[in-house]
């Protein structure tokens, strides 16, 4: 019996310490140019900074896995990049761990952190990184005259070719309102309404028969270069990749830009937790967050980041604020995602979505 | 036609690979009614000249007939040749009677006729009751009765079977041996039988012929093959046999002298052997040799070992050099003189001694 | 005395006196439990590495005692009420208390998200009146309803009474595109949401289109295979096995690029002239997309079972059948093909039971009317975080198959089915 207390409480100091070990924590994102962007900017001078390493894994959004390691008792991940609609569900549902906005560094002329942070970006289980909006954008050398407005991606009569859409509900339907031209701040009404919504899933229906549905990230980009499609729904940041890193022949559209935030979690019950938010605190100070806009085009949630935005990592003659979603030209016709919305009709209209793909 | 030649092989040759024959120039003739055994060792090219007369194999050379008729280009379904495989090929999902009414349906007989032939097949085989059975569910005799009725059912003009007995125990595979040849002598149909065993092909022959290395070593009834082997691997193959080897020292007439390597001169019949000077193979069944006595031919014996079987003693004993020279002593009463280690002499009659070719 | 005595002789005794029988399962008895040794390890890493947890994800679908648990005061109040008449201020007043304990333990979220699958914006609901719960002030009915009107509305009451019981059809219903009623009725969802089903028949279909090509194509190559040279079959048979080696998504992306718009197949089709360059065949991203692929990557399973029969069948049936006069298509048909049916039924479940629960594929390559149930309880699993549902629409589909294979066994005979 003491034997095997023995045994086990060596084999338990093992496991122990091969977890803890010099604080090494799993930070886990989207992938592609955008876990670069955060690896470049935030992971190397962190792990310089306190020799504690990142060990960075990629994941296609949503709380399941999440969910999955809480509920077992056995999370691994440490920091998740998510969307602030699951930010939200999963800090009511209690998987994440609450983080303290006052923790925070102030902004480098003093400014709070509270005031810093843009409308959104600092919730009770949160930290905001960047604005990230969801745009379409075209091949150039498919068209003669290119594309301008939501509109015109509905419109396969003036500009032939499939489209490329986002296999969700979410962005696709606001989209379809202000194709339909209904201007921005009213889509959100309009889509609480039943009539909205038909109006919604009739404007989509036009199109229906052109488009190549997609659902991880790095498909839109690819599917424009292969020739599938002449338009697509895409990330800002990716399409900006596939122009800006590959040299190709594509061109975006700002206006009906649907834009949303990405944060920072911390699983409930990370067993690396201090690292955690020292990771956090340090990523999304002013200079990270400027840092990281110049290896993608994805805006820093910090006021105080904006003067601080360079050029392209690689081609200093591309000046990152002209490809930020919150320039003002961008956002003249652009929507807020609104995660209330969201998070109350997510579920219904979703499954209208997929019910009505089926048919 | 004539009746002599229902089935004939005319210079047939086969080869699998183009460069060795497996079937060396066959040439055979087989009257309509015979029951012929091809008879021989594994590898001997019987079983091949049975497949290309069913049609499963093509002869490379010659040709094969039937009734009169070249069949070399007639497929295998279009022969009407009855068959009896070495598992019997008693299909497995179908019941006896259907098994049977397989044959009769490819040729499109009414289901009365049918039901009439399967009755009269089973009944000839005695497993009238067993029509509703899978093949599964009989013993391997029964099996071996079914695929006999099968291959008769849609009465052939000629059956073909391949070792069909081999699966069988010993005294299940004598009786079905005289079944099938009463079967035979019952309706007249002319079969071929391909086996390994000699005793099986001498029980149920009309005729047997005996294939080694790809070609007939000797076709003849089975008593002639047995007492008059034509050749040192016939006299070998059929029944027990001693062999002596000797060189021809005269040749008179039908009588051999020749002189053994103990330098004894012993008289035979010429068989077939060469002129003076050549080497040869004598060759006398065990049975026909006398022991203790003098004879047309005498040799000193020792005795070395005495198996008593029954009705007879198998003695092994040393005559001219050779250690395994067996002679079978009928069972009488003077056998307990016998004793291992005893000399005495062993002699034979000439036209009971066979001079043979030189065996290799 | 004399009875025992009689009794006694009757049995059967070993030369020491012990009775046959006792003796006799006491030898057995070692030979079992070291049988049962070598099989525990099997045992238990099944119990409880696939059947305990497959039962308790299943329960899910018709258990959710997330309200019940968080809603103490209101739980046993809902179930005495009709779902009819006016809510009264006894549940109005259990309600608050609720939220403010749900406020205060932060487990708010839970049941706003569980309510808001009911009824949507539900979550907006209990988690702003929650924030104010503490506030309000008797009687509550009044001040509730203040805070948001919905409170006064009878549907968000009987969709509380529905969510209220633990267990309950209501995921098992939704899995079938049907909505179970606080009035305890299951009625059909509105066309427009109705999408199972749909995808439960998709599902079956496709599946079944793939066992039947995949028999089509797989047989003749089994068939090949059993009866070419050893030398031949063996490369043959290594070409089959060939994609095992491969990863299943590479095979998958593979697919991509040789169906797509313009794709390998796609651009032989242009320069036959077959299509032209601005019209060619939507071949991916569609049902034809998710079938072609899918046979291709369940080929094997469908090739070896029926391989391995094959080789078990003697070529003299065949040759009995020529002999006795059948040509060659009736002694296939009637002789060897029969023969052939166990292993046939071997690949066709093996390759259904695989086909039926595929989701990778159909995700990649299936847009929108190639997809199958597995994407949706994929998409409930990951995306929505509906367990319960996607519990549900898993039982389903398990019931579904369970159903299948009593059928195969009805029609074909379970028994009837050789792995080789």
């Amino acid at each position: 019996m003491k034997f095997f207390k023995l045994l086990f409480a060596s084999a338990s100091t093992l496991l122990f310490a091969s977890v803890v070990n010099a604080d090494s924590i799993t930070v886990v994102s989207w992938g592609g140019a955008y876990t670069k962007s955060q690896v470049e900017a935030y992971h190397k001078p962190w792990q310089n900074k306190t020799g504690n390493q990142v060990v960075s894994e990629d994941y296609s959004g949503g709380l399941a896995e999440v969910k999955a390691q809480v509920e077992s008792g056995n999370v691994t991940w440490d920091v998740v990049d998510v969307e602030l609609s699951d930010a939200l569900q999963g800090c009511d549902e209690g998987i994440l761990e609450t983080i303290d906005p006052s923790t925070l560094p102030a902004a480098p002329d003093g400014t709070p952190a509270a005031k810093d942070f843009m409308d959104g970006a600092l919730q009770e289980c949160a930290v905001g990184n960047i604005v990230w909006s969801t745009i379409y954008a075209y091949d150039k050398t498919k068209f003669s005259t290119p594309p301008t407005t939501m509109a015109d991606f509905f419109n396969v009569e003036k500009f032939p070719g499939k489209r490329g859409m986002r296999k969700l509900g979410k962005a696709m339907l606001e989209m379809a309102l202000m194709g339909d031209g209904v201007p921005a701040e009213e889509v959100y009404d309009l889509l609480g309404t039943e009539a909205g919504v038909q109006r919604a899933f009739a404007k989509l229906d036009t199109i229906k028969d052109h488009v190549v549905w997609w659902e991880a990230g790095a498909q839109p980009p690819q599917l424009l270069a292969d020739g599938e499609v002449t338009m697509t729904i895409v990330w800002n940041g990716r399409i900006f990749n596939a122009i800006a890193a590959e040299g190709q022949p594509f061109g975006l559209v700002w206006d009906g830009q649907v834009y949303d935030l990405d944060l920072f979690v911390i699983p409930k019950g990370s067993k690396n937790k201090e690292a955690a938010l020292d990771f956090i605190r340090f990523s999304t100070d002013t200079q990270r967050l400027a840092d990281q806009a110049s290896w993608i085009n994805y805006g820093p949630v910090r006021a105080s980041s904006i003067p601080l935005i360079g050029s392209y990592h690689s081609d200093p003659s591309i000046k990152m604020i002209d490809h930020m979603p919150t320039t003002e030209a961008a956002l003249k016709n652009a929507l807020q995602n609104d995660f209330e919305f969201w998070a109350d009709n997510g579920e219904e209209l979703n499954e209208r979505f997929n019910a009505w793909l089926a048919n | 036609m004539t009746k002599k030649s229902f089935v004939k092989f005319e210079n047939v040759q086969k080869s699998y690979d183009g460069e060795v024959l497996v079937v060396k120039d066959l040439n055979l003739e087989i009257p309509k009614g015979e029951f012929l055994t091809m008879l021989g060792p594994s590898g001997s090219g019987k079983t091949t000249c049975l497949m290309m007369l069913a049609g499963f194999e093509t002869a490379t050379h010659g040709i094969i007939s039937l009734g009169g008729n070249p069949i070399n280009n007639i497929p295998p379904h279009k022969r009407g040749i009855g068959m009896v495989f070495q598992n019997y090929a008693l299909f497995p999902h179908m019941t006896v009677y259907e098994n049977l009414s397989f044959p009769l349906e490819v040729r499109k007989l009414s289901k009365a006729v049918r039901e009439e032939k399967i009755k009269r097949a089973l009944d000839m085989v005695q497993m009238r009751e067993f029509g509703n059975r899978r093949p599964a569910q009989l013993s391997g005799g029964q099996q071996q009765r079914i695929a006999l009725a099968r291959s008769l059912v849609f009465e052939p003009d000629l059956v073909l079977m391949d070792e069909p007995l081999g699966a069988l125990d010993k005294q299940l595979r004598e009786h079905m041996q005289y079944e099938i040849k009463h079967l035979h002598e019952r309706l007249g149909v002319t079969v071929v039988y391909v086996t390994h065993d000699q005793s099986e092909a001498l029980t149920m022959s009309d005729r047997v012929a005996v294939f080694n290395d790809g070609v007939i070593q000797q076709l003849a009834s089975p008593p002639d093959l047995y007492e008059q082997p034509e050749n040192a691997f016939v006299a070998q193959f059929i029944g027990e046999n001693n062999k002596i080897m000797a060189e021809v020292v005269d040749v008179k007439g039908s009588v051999v002298t020749a002189k053994t390597s103990e330098g004894n001169l012993l008289k035979s019949k010429k068989v077939n052997c060469d002129k003076v000077g050549s080497k040869t193979t004598l060759s006398i069944r065990p049975e026909r040799i006398k022991v203790g006595s003098k004879g047309e031919n005498t040799s000193d014996a020792k005795v070395l070992e005495l198996i008593y079987i029954g009705d007879h003693i198998r003695c092994r004993m040393l005559v001219e050099g050779d250690e395994n020279f067996i002679v079978k002593i009928p069972n009488a009463k003077k056998i307990s003189d016998l004793k291992i280690g005893l000399k005495t002499q062993v002699s034979w009659s000439t036209v009971d001694c066979r001079a043979l070719d030189r065996l290799i | 005395m004399l009875a025992s005595q009689n009794n006694n002789n009757q049995k059967v005794l070993t030369t020491d006196g012990i009775p046959l029988k006792k003796k006799l399962s006491k030898a057995l008895f070692r030979s079992r439990l070291r049988a049962f040794g070598l099989v525990t390890p099997l045992l238990l890493l099944i119990s409880i590495g696939f059947v305990f947890p497959i039962i308790v994800f299943l329960t899910r679908g018709v258990y959710n005692d997330t309200f019940e648990k968080y809603m103490v005061n209101l739980t046993p109040i809902l179930s005495e009420w009709d779902g009819k008449s006016e809510p009264t201020e006894d549940m109005y007043e259990a309600l608050v208390l609720d939220l403010v304990w749900l406020k205060e333990t932060k487990n708010i979220g839970k049941v706003a998200s569980r309510m808001n699958r009911e009824l949507s914006g539900s979550r907006s609901l209990f988690t702003s009146s929650a924030r104010k719960a503490k506030k309000l002030e008797a009687p509550f009915k009044e001040s509730l309803t203040k805070v948001k009107k919905k409170w006064a509305k009878l549907e968000t009451w009987r969709a509380m009474k529905v969510t209220s019981q633990s267990l309950s059809p209501v995921f098992l219903a939704s899995a079938l595109d049907m909505k179970y009623t606080a009035d305890g009725t299951i009625v059909q969802k509105s066309p427009e949401r109705r999408i199972h089903v749909k995808l439960f028949i998709r599902t079956l279909e496709i599946s079944l289109v793939v066992v039947i090509a995949g028999l089509i194509l797989g047989y003749p190559v089994a068939f090949l295979l059993a009866n070419l040279p050893i030398r031949i079959s063996n490369l043959l048979l290594i070409l089959v096995l060939l994609p095992f080696w491969t990863s299943l998504l590479v095979r998958t992306t593979a697919w991509i690029a040789m169906l797509q718009g313009q794709g390998v197949l796609n651009d032989l089709f242009v320069v036959f002239g077959i299509a032209t360059d601005q019209d060619r065949f939507t071949l991916i991203y569609n049902k034809a997309g998710t079938l072609i692929s899918m046979t291709h990557i369940l080929l094997p399973f469908m090739i070896l079972p029926i391989y391995s029969v094959m080789k078990t069948i003697p070529p003299s049936y065949v040759r009995a059948a020529k002999s006795m006069g059948a040509t060659n298509w009736t002694a296939f048909w009637r002789i060897y093909f029969p023969q052939t049916i166990p292993g046939i039924g071997a690949g066709a479940i093996l390759v259904f039971i695989l086909a039926i629960s595929f989701y990778i594929t159909p995700a990649l390559v299936g847009g929108q009317d190639g997809t199958m149930i597995s994407n949706f309880i994929d998409y409930h699993m990951r995306k929505s975080l509906n367990w319960s549902l996607a519990a549900a629409m898993g039982g389903v589909l398990l019931v579904i198959i369970l159903f299948l294979y009593w059928v195969y066994d009805r029609v074909v005979g379970i028994d009837n089915m050789k792995l080789g």
